[in-house]
């Protein structure tokens, strides 16, 4: 047992926290969100340099044979700085798709263009109207020629207005099947928009949208476990990020306890004040505890015990993050809710990555069915 | 970063597991799993078996006849001792006065009082809670007067547990009223033996007898009982609340009542079904179970810290609060389910059924088989977040020492 980041992990941590520090500070986030990509193309640039968009592939596609551990301190630390960049779309769950699934050309083609910072992806999986269910997906793909025609809808589609490729899943006759997709191809039609959060993303329709049969990712038909895989690890990415997020609201509500004075005292005086600031790092506490868990068992050989740990970190940290979001901005008072201040925004962050592949009740249903097999 | 314990913690786990399946006594264990009544004598036996096996002290260093196991080794010890129903060592003598007398006692203290508690010669119980002082312990009032050779103690204690077997109480008394009200307490060893020691049974919400109030009435206490100096008892009784974090946290036990309340969740029914397909029901399951798999991440998280590879035992810290919070809670959590689970069969109140030697009334199959004793232990553990420090003093431990308000 072993709770310890090795040598290299620290000075990677390190690097990111002095980078967040210097040249990542709010000010520059909250321009960046407004901004017309939404996100920092030399931040992008210089994630390619520290390696960390090479993290997750295995070396001999430019990769650096990370594991979710390493995942989990980046996103760690992307959560302090609010990082608006597209890590999870592009790196964790496009790059993890094409590891897991992709064709050794696949592979080569794609996953060194994402480690250098060259190539940007968005997954088009989810639809309107089926919510958070990973199987339930309504768009076809038909055979066309030596290709394939796609037709369909998808919904909030992360990191989609900026990406030069989607992978789009797509039902055949045999089942789900993933495809490789010119951003720009035509029948290709994007609403995008801001998140809540700052973030970008795009409704999609597909409008007979003709691939080549070289843009199946994998195998037809069988494309399912490995979403469900990426859905896990992107998952057990933002259970970290919520981790890093909830300790840098901690640390700023307990400073601002520190120093904003009423009746004459700091207000962190007040005992009332005092037990929820213990609640919020008791339950930041729990919930590194459960990202922690997230990241060791999202590499696990066994499905079961993947998905089953997933979910219940997913909807523990969901929960531990509801608390501290919404404790760390009535603890600020009116400061609590101005856009000004980075409270409002860590806040915002929060409540969107609950709701992001599965909110608290949908994780704790699917963990609470494992108990029937029990 | 690993979640998986080694290679050697395994086998370790594996002698335990030996150790319990030969030496812990079936008549005990099926006590223990059924929620029935414990004796005196078994907790008394199990003690002896234990030290009869080198383990009579598993957090105590070698040096004093404990065992010098790491954090780790404890932890699974406990785990382990959990799972198979052994009876919870009392921790009055073993890892709350002991470690006092560890580090502050005299050395005539250390070879007369340790060597008893180890191998079970000595019960021990505790005088720390009056009636006027609970959260606030330092306004304490019972006296302690210097006559001679000894002291005169008069005043009441309460909230004591398990007293009416006791061989020892250890006290915080008052031996000064200047200056601040820290700076007047004493710790002193006191035999329960000696005149003018009166216990009275406080019967708890449960109808059990397990907590009592002690009286005090011109009680000679030998002046070679008290531990270190006079007027320094606070600083002792401090080190003794936080000297435990191992075990604090309760996972073993609770791994073990979860586990107890899926086997019922399944053997009740709810509409013609097992009681665990009812989805709501379910869900609060799946709720706590979450809880206590933080729990057992965090805790095993502090104590690899204790245990780190310098081998240098840490100070206990504040984090001990966040175990006893979170432990406490998880454990009212599970009786409250287990509680519910039972639906009208929560209710009935058929004392005897505590008996060990109560063989079931064939009208009521399923209270007998493992009803009986769930209500009672719902209503018992609503003490765990009172005692030990309420749960708002380990907040406001927490603010004051992590969080520096």
């Amino acid at each position: 047992m072993d709770f310890n980041y090795t040598e290299e992990q620290l000075a990677l941590q390190d690097t990111l926290r002095r980078f967040i520090a210097k040249d990542y500070p709010f000010e520059h986030r909250r321009a960046l969100a407004e901004s017309a990509d939404g996100f920092d193309r030399q931040a992008w640039k210089t994630f390619a340099d520290f390696g960390i968009l090479a993290l997750p592939f295995h070396e001999d596609f430019g990769g650096l044979n990370g594991n979710a551990v390493d995942t989990m301190l980046v996103m760690e630390m992307l959560g302090r700085g609010l990082a608006l960049e597209p890590y999870v779309a592009t790196v964790v769950l496009c790059g993890g798709l094409i590891r897991d699934a992709g064709t050794t050309a696949q592979k080569e083609e794609l996953l060194p263009a994402i480690a250098g910072g060259e190539l940007m992806l968005a997954l088009a999986h989810f639809e309107p109207g089926a919510r958070y269910e990973v199987d339930r997906v309504a768009t076809t793909a038909t055979a066309s020629g030596t290709g394939w025609q796609l037709d369909g809808a998808k919904a909030v589609v992360l990191g989609a207005p900026s990406a030069d490729k989607l992978i789009v899943s797509a039902r055949d006759g045999k089942g789900l099947s993933l495809f490789l997709v010119d951003a720009r191809a035509p029948g290709v039609t994007l609403r995008a928009y801001p998140t809540q959060d700052g973030a970008r993303a795009a409704d999609i329709r597909l409008s007979k949208v003709t691939v080549g049969a070289d843009a199946l990712i994998g195998t037809a038909g069988g494309a399912l476990p490995a979403i469900e895989r990426a859905i896990d690890y992107a998952n057990a990415a933002l259970c970290a990020e919520a981790v890093g997020i909830m300790s840098a609201l901690n640390e700023v509500t307990l400073e601002y306890l520190k120093t904003r004075k009423q009746f004459g005292v700091p207000i962190g005086k007040f005992q009332a004040l005092q037990h929820r600031m213990a609640d919020m790092v008791i339950a930041t506490e729990q919930a590194r505890s459960m990202a922690t868990l997230a990241a060791v068992r999202v590499d696990s050989r066994d499905a079961a015990e993947r998905s089953r740990s997933v979910a219940a970190a997913k909807a523990y940290v969901t929960q531990s993050a509801r608390l501290v979001g919404q404790q760390a901005v009535q603890l600020h008072g009116g400061m609590g809710v101005v856009d000004e201040l980075n409270v409002a925004h860590y806040f915002k962050r929060l409540t969107m990555i609950g709701l992001t592949f599965g909110d608290a009740d949908y994780h704790l249903g699917k963990f609470s069915d494992t108990l029937l097999a029990a | 970063m690993d979640l998986n314990f080694t290679a050697a913690e395994q086998s370790f786990r594996e002698d335990v597991r030996r150790f319990l399946r030969a030496k812990l006594p079936a008549e005990i264990s099926r006590k223990v799993l059924g929620g029935k009544r414990l004796e005196k004598d078994d907790f008394v036996r199990w003690q002896q078996i234990l030290h009869a096996q080198g383990w009579g002290a598993v957090g105590w260093p070698t040096a004093f006849g404990g065992t010098g196991w790491n954090a780790v080794q404890q932890h699974i010890f406990d785990e382990e001792c959990a799972d198979a129903g052994a009876p919870m060592q009392l921790p009055f003598g073993l890892k709350m006065v002991a470690p006092v007398i560890m580090a502050f006692g005299n050395p005539a203290q250390q070879q007369h009082f340790l060597p008893r508690i180890v191998d079970g010669s000595d019960w021990w119980c505790q005088g720390y809670s009056e009636p006027g002082s609970g959260s606030d312990l330092a306004s304490l009032k019972m006296r302690a007067v210097r006559d001679g050779d000894h002291y005169v103690v008069n005043g009441q204690k309460t909230w004591n547990t398990l007293g009416q077997y006791a061989d020892w109480i250890f006290c915080l008394v008052r031996t000064s009223t200047e200056g601040r009200q820290q700076e007047g307490i004493s710790f002193l060893l006191i035999d329960m033996k000696t005149p003018g020691i009166t216990v009275r049974p406080i019967i708890m919400l449960d109808g059990e007898h397990e907590i009592n109030e002690v009286w005090f009435e011109d009680v000679r206490v030998p002046a070679q009982n008290l531990i270190g100096e006079e007027n320094k008892g606070w600083t002792y009784a401090k080190f003794l609340l936080g000297h435990e974090r191992t075990g604090i946290a309760g996972v073993g036990r609770s791994k073990r009542e979860l586990k107890k309340l899926k086997d019922i969740a399944k053997k009740e029914t709810a509409n013609g079904r097992p009681l665990i397909e009812d989805q709501r029901f379910r869900d609060r399951v799946a709720q706590v179970e979450l809880e206590l798999m933080a729990l057992e991440i965090t805790n095993l998280r502090v104590i690899s810290t204790e245990s780190a590879a310098d081998g240098k035992k840490r100070a206990p810290g504040p984090e001990a609060s966040i175990l006893k919070i979170k432990g406490s809670e998880i454990q009212q959590m599970l009786t409250e389910l287990q509680m519910q689970a039972l639906g009208h069969y929560a209710l009935p109140w058929i004392d005897e059924a505590l008996d060990a030697d109560w063989t079931g009334d064939a009208l009521m199959e399923a209270y007998a088989d493992h009803a009986a004793p769930l209500s009672g232990r719902y209503f018992n553990v609503r003490k765990t977040t009172i005692y030990g420090g309420s749960n708002e003093i380990q907040k406001n431990i927490i603010s004051q020492m992590i969080l520096g308000l």
